[in-house]
């Protein structure tokens, strides 16, 4: 690579990091986007105009056919789909990141690492690690992609010596590298890749649907170092300054969608969590009383209010009920109603999920706020209108020990004078877990379909 | 519990706008990293070692520069980092040539998923992007 071609990765890098700043505020946020682009340009122009590069017109045939697919999914995709697609991108990351170090592997060369059956023994160390944890995203993302999109069950799939398996499975990973390392054989590198399939599926199947922002997240982290194994395959610092920011920024977003559960991120990773005791608690409720209430007054109430804040969950985005919500918000804010939106971390099924569908339904980014920006309000609040949420508002998880989500964060919404709760059953959540709040004095069930109930409310306001 | 994460969190704003000076150094440290890659490699050192010093001060950058991102943008941040990681198109693009036999082929195909990740990851990222509005 001639000194031309790494200053000009070199400010593709700084292109790279500049986009990432860019989205600490939604009003940069789109210049930083422009940054990436022009980022990712700069770098594949540079590598197509490096001498070593010659089969332009295959290349760009891979480029129209890859282009003109994910144009058209991303045109296409619903919002509400978001968590999936995401899914789905990061195992084609994977995939592809497997494909370019068997091509390394076959062709060492090509990228001055060595001679067939010569190759340099850190760069194979590398390359195996680049494959092996692209084929672990691979598999792992199809499997989540999965358990998002409704294919295969989200409740954990669990069995028997599970965790052992998976342990010796990583350390016949480890093994099998040593061995690539000392015979340099394709056979060892193709089963270090199946290997590396295998985990993936089995690392991700016990895991359960709830869990998956966090299990999204670890995806586009290890997504990020794929790319920076690779990078040191190559020997090209562009690859790995990415791979570093993408795994990093993975990486966070686990830690703090872990940090909005309340557990550990080992604990999410063995899985398991949720499902199990679905059905234990059911017949508990019979002697207390949950009050059930019509649409009509739910209009009633929040048209009497003066504040009232709404908590979207997953339930709202199922339903696609975003836009009807924005619908009621925009009457009651005509009858000088204050409306704001309380977003807590983990609410949906990735990061910031629920931001992206309020901006979907035109609900401005300054009325929504996040979990410690809004949970003093409650206090004050005349009613919280809770819809398609459940664990998040559990006060059992601030003062019941003994429960499962106890010591998790909650929006403080028992705070409200009335809490009006749109669920589907009085059922618990994905945790299995009661919600007292259902037959505290001050909650009205509105049992129905988020976005059926949100336009029956409409219809009484109007 | 509530108090104790919020003093957590203020803090932790509070050491990331700190660093965030820091980590102006460190990227221009790692620009200088970069630039002596050159260097090194002509003087015969392994890249393994400019290699990890790259590395290691890009997640650096990395983790104070994504502190610094706004929870309601984290889903943008996933499609950006998403389609940037498709960088690896780039080893790709240096693989694909006809002597190579079926790792030509793998070359192709690395460059096809690449490619729909990089203009998919952009695109849905607009189009979350150009959703958020301010009031009025």
């Amino acid at each position: 690579m001639g000194p031309l071609a790494a200053i000009a990765y070199l400010f593709a890098s700084v292109l790279f990091i500049l986009a990432l700043r860019g989205l600490s505020h939604p009003e940069s946020a789109r210049q930083g986007l422009q940054f990436g682009m022009m980022g990712i340009a700069l770098a594949i122009v540079t590598t197509l105009l490096s001498p070593a590069v010659t089969h332009y017109f295959i290349i760009l045939i891979g480029i129209a056919i890859g282009g003109g697919i994910g144009t058209t999914i991303a045109n296409k995709i619903e919002m509400t789909a978001l968590p999936q697609l995401m899914a789905a991108f990061h195992s084609l990351v994977g995939l592809a990141a497997v494909f370019v170090a068997a091509a390394a592997f076959g062709n060492p060369e090509a990228f001055g690492i060595g001679t067939k059956a010569d190759i340099h023994f850190a760069s194979l160390i590398e390359m195996s690690l680049g494959a092996a944890i692209g084929a672990i995203t691979f598999t792992g993302s199809l499997v989540a992609w999965g358990k998002l999109q409704g294919k295969i069950s989200g409740k954990p799939v669990t069995f028997m010596g599970q965790h052992k398996l998976n342990a010796i499975l990583g350390a016949a990973l480890f093994f099998l590298i040593l061995f690539l390392c000392a015979t340099e054989s394709a056979f060892f590198f193709w089963m270090i890749v199946l290997l590396a399939l295998t985990l993936g599926v089995l690392m991700i199947i016990p895991i359960g649907g709830a869990d998956m922002p966090v299990i999204v997240s670890m995806l586009n982290s290890y997504s990020g170092w794929a790319a920076a194994a690779l990078g040191f395959t190559l020997h090209n610092n562009l690859l790995i300054i990415i791979g570093a920011l993408v795994g990093a920024s993975g990486a966070i977003l686990s830690y703090i969608m872990c940090k909005g559960m309340n557990r550990s991120f080992i604990s999410v990773i063995l899985g398991g969590f949720g499902g199990e005791q679905a059905t234990s608690t059911d017949d508990e409720h019979g002697d207390r009383n949950a009050k059930i209430g019509a649409a009509e007054d739910a209009a009633y109430i929040m048209k009497n209010a003066s504040k009232v804040i709404i908590i979207p969950g997953y339930g709202m985005a199922v339903a696609q009920a975003q836009h009807a919500l924005k619908e009621m918000a925009d009457i009651l804010k005509r009858e000088g109603v204050e409306v704001t939106y309380a977003i807590h971390p983990v609410a949906g099924r990735m990061p910031g999920h629920m931001n992206v569908l309020l901006a979907e339904a035109n609900v401005p980014y300054d009325e929504v706020f996040e979990m410690e920006d809004i949970n003093r309000d409650f206090a004050q609040a005349d009613v919280a209108y809770v819809i398609g949420a459940n664990d998040i508002t559990n006060p059992a998880a601030k003062n019941d020990s003994t429960s499962p989500i106890y010591g998790m964060p909650i929006l403080d919404v028992e705070k409200a004078k009335t809490v009006l709760f749109v669920k589907r059953s009085l059922g618990s959540g994905y945790a299995g877990i009661d919600n007292p709040l259902f037959f505290e004095d001050q909650t009205m069930m509105l049992l129905g379909d988020a976005k059926k109930m949100t336009e029956d409310i409409i219809k009484a306001l109007e | 519990m509530a108090n104790n994460e919020q003093t957590v969190t203020e803090s932790a704003a509070d050491l990331a706008n700190k660093l965030k000076e820091l980590s102006d150094d460190v990227a221009s440290l790692a620009v200088e990293a970069g630039e002596s890659m050159t260097d090194s490699v002509a003087h015969g050192e392994p890249f393994l070692i400019t290699g990890l010093t790259v590395f290691v001060l890009a997640c650096f950058v990395g983790y104070h520069v994504v502190w610094r991102v706004t929870p309601a943008l984290h889903s943008p941040l996933m499609g950006i980092t998403n389609a940037i990681s498709s960088v690896i198109i780039v080893g790709a693009l240096l693989a694909v040539a006809p002597t190579n036999g079926e790792f030509s082929l793998l070359a192709f195909l690395a460059i096809i998923l690449a490619s729909v990740n990089i203009f998919g990851g952009f695109i849905i990222t607009r189009r979350m992007l150009h959703m958020f509005k301010k009031k009025g």
